[in-house]
């Protein structure tokens, strides 16, 4: 047990823990739609990436399509100096809230009661679509994103345990905390809540009571829109806003396969498995086979634990009928 | 004990005579958990005959139909087949004995046509292997079209010549029953499980789909055993029929019998159960 | 000259299961082919070889071996990158350590190595099945990936990280290294489609290619005709990954000469494969061929069309190209699951009846 005595443990723990939170957040917009529409959203790290990106241009004063326009002979590209981050994060808001809107329009209702295989392929295609036009929008370089959360080494953390934490990392993790929360608190306790977990066991049923099901879906890509607005902003803060961005979805998907595609709770707890995990793993066995094991370490791990248990830790058990 | 009876025919109902039993099912117990699905049942299908599992609905029919074929396997009792005691088998397995079935909720391959829906059938008696597919031209291709034509002969048996090369999946449901019966047939089965073949149909369909299983029955001599709840069809056709309800088994005769049955009767017109 | 099947009549199960029902379309094949063989290599420059040739006929291959596991059999995978460095990596530890084996040679071991660490990876495939199973490939393309990276071994420990094919010769025709003739490689990757193409096409129309198509359409009612699904996906996986890696192996060795795993065999290659084979068809030998040929000329179209004469700025031509795959890829699947094949059967029935349509 002696790394118990390694200081350097306990740090890799609370920084594995702190960046599963922010995969499990991530993870969580991918549960939400999951659960209410039965599609698994290839495209939720774009949606992240496009409201990072919206974000930065509403603050930034970025007219849309500047470069396009520049094309056709309109050379502009600001139009002041953008919104206080307040206005522009409400803004931001609104145009995932439209996005949802379009999406649910354009993909979904066509694609209504197609196999959940032929949904996920459409994902992927949405995910092209969302990164182009994000890129055309906004352009493609890399821009820094500031919402005025603290940033830098906790002195408090250091001078007391010696531990070196990015406070932006706690915050983050607070946010992350609360959303996760409300949206438990949400699903659980609302009117609208309880019709999304309806829509969700049984569509023709719910239909049959009278939900559309058409606002439900609206409804659950808004909010999952929102997560992915949050995760944007954290990850956006913390290495700037970029097409890598969109990355952090590749991140999420062993978490969810890790905790079952339908469980808030499998979620969070799957995201901190594999945050840990991975740090640990990195920290004390990559040395040995060359370092950089984290872009697999998670789906290495998700694969062999589903071996054992095809549904997830809290996924439902998948029952066929002869 | 079968060897002293395949030597000639067994038994005999309204002057029918069939040869010794195929499948013997005995004291079968089936549990999902607590519930208890199939409860002590035995009883034998006849080489040649049709026999008929009715029931009302909950009565563990579908249950007893996926023991046979292996999609369940009954934590007690044993399974005789061909004479012999039957090990524990995947369904892919049994499918090689010799055992074919259609399902209550018709289980096509949806995205290929007729043709190759029932070409799949001849799946367990074709042989030859990946390379010789691969080149195709001589032993695979000859090894095809011997297939194709037992395939065509059940097409014309039939009568869906002309929907052919459409995709199931765009067939009416009473013909896709019917590409499903043809699925199984062309399997060439000893013994033939039919899982609701009448589900679904009206009375025109019902008819012919009665006559198709006679027919099957009476030119190839192939051994049927079907379930039913639709009463009327199965006093028809049926040479021997099992009652069961609620896991049990309640009767085990011949349909005239079997509606004289007082225990029958209380199941279907629905005398309390205490 | 009319496009009928008027008098075509079909007297044996033979001639009715033809790959070209139509005598015409037979006919026509085969001139293209002939074209194609002997015309086509004499007007060969190097920017027709490498820009447009070898990238289809490679990428024809990756799907063809894809759209065999996907489309066929129902495993969606995105692990093809992976795969194709596999066969990258297999070939070239072959040509480095057997100098003097054939190049045909070569590149059908690798293929056979791709098989192996393609049924290794379908594994999971049996206890897990949709979209977990897609996600499930993705730790294939990560692992192997991180694997040529670190593992110094596979790249016979050379200090970039990057892996050059040497000159190798086919039959003592030189197809691989700085000094081929763009007539050499050209051929003997179109050998490669050709013969891979008609194998894929036996297998797909016989007991093989039905027991794939049954595991994806139901997969319990494939069972009860004697499908042993264990055999029937791992088969499926097999051949695919054997295509996917004869891909690779072409794909480093012939096409591009040198390689590095992070770039050459990024997670877009996967994407790129698996989107050949939903524009053009799902579970079509022709649409993976026209899904390829869509998906390497467009990048060629864009580039000469919009950026050489309309004067885009080359970004924008670069995103509305991303815009563009994406938005077919949802239409695709809205419309048409089978795609472009699927339009180009319905123009041939049409032009069967024209111009009487009923």
């Amino acid at each position: 047990m002696f790394f118990l005595l390694d200081p350097f443990f306990y740090e890799i723990v609370i920084s594995g823990l702190l960046a599963g939170v922010m995969y499990a957040l991530v993870a969580l917009g991918f549960v939400l739609i999951f659960k209410a529409s039965g599609i698994f959203n290839f495209a939720q790290g774009v949606l992240a990436l496009f409201a990072a990106l919206t974000l930065v241009g509403f603050q930034t004063g970025q007219i849309p399509f500047a470069h396009l326009l520049s094309v056709f002979g309109f050379h502009v590209s600001h139009w002041g100096s953008g919104f206080p981050t307040i206005i522009a994060l409400l803004f931001s808001l609104l145009v995932m809230i439209g996005l949802a809107w379009l999406i649910v329009q354009i993909v979904l209702k066509p694609l209504v009661n197609q196999e959940g295989i032929i949904l996920f392929m459409a994902t992927i295609g949405l995910a092209y679509v969302l990164e182009g036009v994000g890129d055309l929008m906004w352009g493609a370089n890399v821009k820094e994103l500031n919402v005025g959360l603290p940033e830098g080494p906790s002195e408090f953390i250091l001078d007391t345990t010696d531990m070196f934490i990015d406070k932006l990392e706690i915050s983050a993790a607070v946010v992350a905390i609360i959303l996760v929360t409300v949206l438990t608190l949400f699903s659980a306790y609302t009117k609208m809540g309880r019709a999304l977990r309806a829509v969700a066991d049984d569509h023709q049923a719910a239909l049959s009571v009278g939900i559309s099901l058409e606002t439900i879906w609206w409804i659950v890509w808004s909010v999952s829109g929102i997560v992915a607005l949050v995760a944007g902003v954290m990850w956006g803060a913390k290495s700037g806003v970029q097409f890598s961005l969109s990355l952090i979805a590749l991140k999420a998907l062993p978490v969810l396969m890790l905790g079952g595609f339908t469980s808030i709770p499998g979620a969070i707890i799957g995201g901190l498995i594999i945050g840990l995990g991975e740090k640990l793993f990195e920290f004390y066995i990559g040395p040995m086979i060359g370092g950089a094991t984290e872009n697999w370490f998670a789906y290495m791990l998700a694969l062999i634990f589903l071996l054992f248990r095809p549904q997830g830790l809290f996924g439902e058990k998948i029952i066929e009928r002869v | 004990m079968n060897e002293v009876n395949e030597t000639q025919p067994t038994e005999s109902v309204h002057g029918r005579t069939f040869g010794a039993p195929i499948m013997e099912m005995k004291n079968i117990t089936m549990r999902f958990g607590g519930v208890i699905a199939i409860q002590d049942i035995s009883f034998d299908i006849l080489e040649g005959e049709i026999r008929a599992i009715i029931g009302p609905n909950g009565a563990g029919k579908s249950s007893m139909l996926n023991v046979i074929n292996g999609f369940y396997h009954p934590q007690e009792g044993e399974i005789w087949f061909g004479g012999k005691k039957r090990s524990p088998m995947k369904p892919y397995q049994i499918a090689y004995q010799g055992i074919a079935r259609t399902f209550q909720n018709i289980a096509l391959f949806k995205g290929m046509s007729t043709l190759d829906n029932i070409m799949t059938g001849r799946f367990t008696h074709m042989k030859k292997g990946i390379v010789s597919q691969a080149i195709w031209k001589g032993a695979a291709e000859k090894e095809e079209y011997e297939n194709r034509e037992i395939v065509e002969k059940v097409i014309d048996f039939l009568e869906i010549q002309s929907i052919r090369k459409t995709e199931v999946g765009k067939l009416p449901y009473g013909l896709q029953k019917r590409v499903e019966l043809g699925r199984a047939l062309a399997a060439e089965p000893k013994l033939l499980l039919l899982d609701e073949p009448m589900a679904g149909m009206n009375v025109e369909e019902k008819e012919d789909m009665s006559r198709f299983i006679l027919d099957v029955n009476d030119e190839f001599g192939t051994t049927v055993a079907l379930i039913e709840h639709d009463m009327g069809v199965v006093m028809d056709i049926a040479d021997r029929v099992v009652v069961m309800d609620y896991g049990k088994k309640i009767g085990d005769d011949t349909p005239e019998n079997i509606l004289k049955n007082q225990a029958v009767i209380d199941a279907y017109l629905g005398v309390a159960h205490e | 000259m009319f496009y009928r099947e008027a008098g075509d009549f079909k007297t044996s199960y033979k001639s009715d299961q033809e790959t070209f029902p139509l005598k015409l379309d037979k006919v026509l094949f085969w001139i293209a082919m002939a074209i194609a063989a002997f015309v086509v290599p004499f007007f060969l420059n190097e920017y027709w070889e490498k820009a447009i040739f070898l990238p289809f006929f490679i990428y024809a291959l990756a799907a063809i071996g894809l759209n065999i596991l996907t489309g066929y059999c129902g495993q969606v995978s995105l692990g093809t990158g992976g795969f194709m460095a596999v066969g990258a990596y297999a070939s070239f530890k072959l040509m480095t350590g057997f100098p003097a084996l054939d190049m045909f040679v070569v590149i059908m071991i690798a293929g056979l190595i791709t098989a192996g660490v393609g049924v290794l990876f379908g594994l999971p495939s049996l206890r897990i099945k949709g979209f977990y199973l897609a996600v499930a490939t993705l730790a294939s393309q990560f692992f192997l990936v991180w694997l040529f990276n670190k593992w110094e071994w596979t790249y016979n420990y050379s200090a970039t990280g990057q892996i050059n094919s040497p000159q190798r010769d086919f039959l003592g025709i030189v197809v691989t290294g700085p000094y081929t003739k763009p007539w050499a490689t050209y051929l003997f990757c179109l050998g490669f489609l050709f013969l891979f193409a008609w194998i894929a096409r036996n297998l797909v129309r016989g007991r093989i290619g039905r027991s794939w198509m049954a595991i994806r359409d139901m997969d319990i009612a494939a069972e009860i005709i004697g499908v042993n699904p264990l055999m029937a996906k791992m088969s499926a996986f097999a051949i695919s990954s054997f295509f996917v890696g004869v891909a690779g192996a072409l794909y480093f060795a012939v096409w591009l000469g040198a390689a590095e795993p992070t770039e050459a065999f990024s997670i877009d290659q996967s994407f790129d494969v698996l989107f050949m084979i939903i524009i053009g068809g799902l579970g079509s030998i022709l649409g993976s061929l026209i899904g390829a040929a869509f998906i390497v000329l467009l990048p060629v179209l864009f580039k000469n069309v919009f950026v050489g004469i309309l004067g885009i700025p080359t970004d924008i031509a670069e995103f509305s190209q991303i815009i563009l795959v994406g938005a077919l890829i949802v239409f695709f699947l809205i419309k048409e699951p089978h795609g472009i094949v699927a339009y180009w059967r319905t123009l041939k029935g049409k032009l069967r009846l024209w111009p009487f349509p009923y």
